[in-house]
């Protein structure tokens, strides 16, 4: 088991240098930093000033060794627009878009799991084929169309809830939070809905497929032809089969709702991290760019360590060096 | 002998099973019948895809959804149970009929522990509580044969060998004291060198509770070891029924003559293997007649036309129109 969470780690940190190194590379590829920082009027004794000071003549492993070694401690630079600390400009953001997407997933996930068993258990029932239709729509639907239709719906046309924003924050120190004021819960109820949507359906309908295929399984009509009552079949034996590879694939989508969050975030004007991406993207602000790649890439690895150790708690079969463990 | 032992503990009577598909409707089983006594051993053989299978699925009311019984009964003890009700039939199942499946690894759920599995279905048809639940299942491994059974209880599935998780799977079925064990090959999936030993073990078991068994299986050396009588099926039909010692001996049946030679005699000298030419029909291509028809080398014309029912030759019974006492001067 312990060589199991390790190889997971391994597996991480080997996805975090690689990207690291593709971040790294932005610098040099897009656009000139040093032509970046100091503007086209500077003097060429200012750049190479700037250059030295830069390490940018230093040799390119030791330069990346830097740019990950400062990368680790939270030290993404400056922001080329802003002149701001890259970090504080991350962390400053980072409130918004965790909480839109850990209640994103959260609804998927809840929501996405209570519809698939459902539409397993009734499979023929047409409530159960509704929702299966409906969630066709949902996979084929793109984000923004569902983002825009809520707003039409909500906002302009009942006036319910507010189509842009994160409403009124509270600060706990340096995290702002929407979810302890009412209009910063009524502003969350649009964008969790519509970024949610996308993950909900694919979950729903991969727990179904799963499930119906679970119930097909020997230990199933074993535990029929044992008289065990259907509910329990279907909650205590089917539905704990079901997770695990629902589990395995529901969790790297969940990584997906934070790369999502960008589309999100942009139609409901949104002051999170995929904001600030799409504005650095605009102007080439190198160093928040390579800093939301990296946040991504630690976001995916993040969700698929726990996957992993979630899935050690579901299957026994993982837990080797169990004291009963037969010869 | 009192009236109530005089009733098998299973009857089945004309039991008919139809898968129904767009195309067709296939018959599974037509018309089968036969009856298990107390305390009996019935072994149950035929080629694969002869219904046997579907005869254990249609008694314990567990046949999956495109098929349906289209006709006949089954009676437990003398009361029906085929038209009970689906919770009046769970509540049969497991505490009444106990069924052991053929493949061990696949028959337990591997997420739980085994005391989980085994005190839930002892709860689920007693009214024990935890803790004496849990030392009936203690014990019950340890009938099965499953060394310090206190110790191994807490274990997970795939913690044992095949053969130990068919003790398991055994433990399971018998942990309400059921009449009557269905067991579908029970030891196709496992290792030669302990088939033996889990076939005894089901046999110990159920004549010391005196549970009958409805035993399914392809080794014919099992069967005559084993069971009591024995009923040869035949493309969803019975073919011959009988004491084992009289079908396995000197069947009657042209099919059960062919099935039969396959096995070696006990006195030791290897007699002739009778090949059987062609195969058994599809369901979809089941001839009219006797089903056996197109592979039978003692076919005439009345077997091309009217189906052989069962009739009583001795001890036995033999669907088979040479065995129809107005056909007696072709049969002789
Ligand atoms: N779900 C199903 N749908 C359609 N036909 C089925 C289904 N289950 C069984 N059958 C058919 O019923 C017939 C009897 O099958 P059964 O499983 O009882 O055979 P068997 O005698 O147990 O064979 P084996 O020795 O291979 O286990 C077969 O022809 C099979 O194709
Ligand atoms: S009824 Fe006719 S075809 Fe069928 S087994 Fe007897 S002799 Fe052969
Ligand atoms: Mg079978």
């Amino acid at each position: 088991m312990l060589a199991y969470i390790l190889r997971s780690l391994m597996q991480g940190i080997i996805v975090m240098l690689a990207v690291a190194f593709i971040a790294f590379s932005m610098f040099r590829f897009v656009g000139d930093p040093v032509v970046n920082m100091l503007g086209q009027e500077a003097t060429l004794q200012d750049r190479a000033e700037l250059t030295e000071r830069l390490g940018l003549n230093d040799p390119v492993p030791l330069q990346f060794a830097r740019f990950v070694a400062d990368a680790a401690q939270g030290d993404f630079g400056i922001s080329y627009r802003q002149g701001r600390k890259v970090s504080s400009l991350i962390l400053e953001r980072l409130p918004a878009t965790v909480e839109l997407a850990v209640l994103s997933a959260i609804f998927a996930f809840v929501t996405g799991i209570a519809l698939g068993v459902y539409a397993a258990i009734r499979r023929d029932g047409w409530i159960a084929n509704l929702v299966m239709a409906l969630s066709l729509i949902g996979v084929s639907l793109p984000t923004f169309l569902i983002g825009i239709g809520l707003i039409y719906i909500f906002a302009v046309e009942l006036r319910w809830l507010p189509s842009f924003g994160r409403g009124d924050t509270v600060a706990l120190g340096w995290w702002t939070t929407g979810l302890l004021t009412t209009s910063g819960l009524k502003s969350l109820v649009m964008p969790v809905l519509t970024l949610g949507f996308l993950q909900l359906t694919l979950i729903m309908r991969l727990v179904r497929s799963e499930m119906l295929e679970v119930m097909r399984a020997d230990f199933i009509r074993f535990a029929r032809a044992r008289g065990i009552p259907e509910r329990r079949i279907e909650f205590r034996h089917a539905l704990r089969n079901t997770l695990i590879p629902v589990i395995t694939i529901a969790g790297v989508q969940l990584g997906g709702v934070v790369a999502f969050a960008i589309v999100t975030e942009t139609v409901f004007q949104w002051p999170g991290l995929g904001a600030l991406f799409v504005n650095a993207v605009q102007f080439v602000d190198v160093p928040v760019m390579s800093a939301y790649l990296l946040f991504v890439a630690f976001v995916f690895v993040l969700t698929s360590l726990i996957v992993d150790l979630v899935y050690i708690g579901l299957d026994p079969r993982l837990r080797t060096g169990n004291p009963a463990m037969a010869k | 002998m009192t009236v109530k032992e005089a009733v098998p503990v299973l009857s089945v009577r004309d039991l008919t099973v139809e898968f129904v598909t767009r195309r067709a409707t296939l018959r599974a089983l037509d018309r089968v019948s036969f009856d298990v006594a107390r305390g009996e051993v019935l072994g149950v053989v035929g080629e694969s895809g002869a219904g046997k299978s579907v005869t254990g699925s249609a008694i314990i009311g567990l046949i999956d959804p495109p098929g349906r019984i289209a006709g006949g009964e089954v009676l437990l003890s003398g009361a029906r149970i085929d038209d009970l009700p689906q919770e009046a039939m769970r509540k049969v199942r497991g505490k009444r009929i106990g069924m052991i499946f053929q493949d061990p690894l696949t028959s337990l759920n591997p997420l739980y522990r085994i005391s989980e599995q085994l005190i839930e279905t002892i709860r689920v048809h007693t009214d024990l509580d935890a803790a004496q639940a849990r030392a009936r299942a203690i014990a019950l491994l340890d009938e099965v044969g499953i060394p310090a059974p206190e110790r191994r209880i807490d274990s997970y599935p795939h913690e044992f060998s095949g053969g130990m998780r068919q003790r398991v799977v055994i433990a399971l079925a018998l942990c309400a004291e059921p009449e009557f064990i269905i067991a579908d090959e029970p030891t196709t999936a496992l290792d030669v060198s302990v088939q033996a030993q889990i076939i005894a073990l089901i046999k110990r078991l159920c004549k010391e509770r005196g549970t009958s068994v409805m035993l399914v299986t392809h080794d014919m050396g099992v069967i005559a070891e084993t069971a009591d009588r024995v009923a040869v099926m035949y493309a969803g039909r019975i073919a011959e029924i009988g004491p084992v010692r009289e079908v396995v001996k000197q069947p009657l049946h042209p099919y059960a003559k062919g099935l039969m030679g396959a096995i070696p005699s006990l006195e030791g000298e290897a007699k002739r293997l009778v090949q059987i030419p062609g195969t058994m029909p599809r369901l979809s291509a089941i001839p009219p007649g006797c089903a056996f028809n197109p592979r039978c080398s003692q076919a005439f014309s009345r077997c091309h036309v009217e189906r052989p029912e069962l009739i009583a030759v001795g001890d036995r019974k033999v669907a088979c129109h040479l065995y129809d006492e107005s056909n007696a001067e072709i049969a002789a």
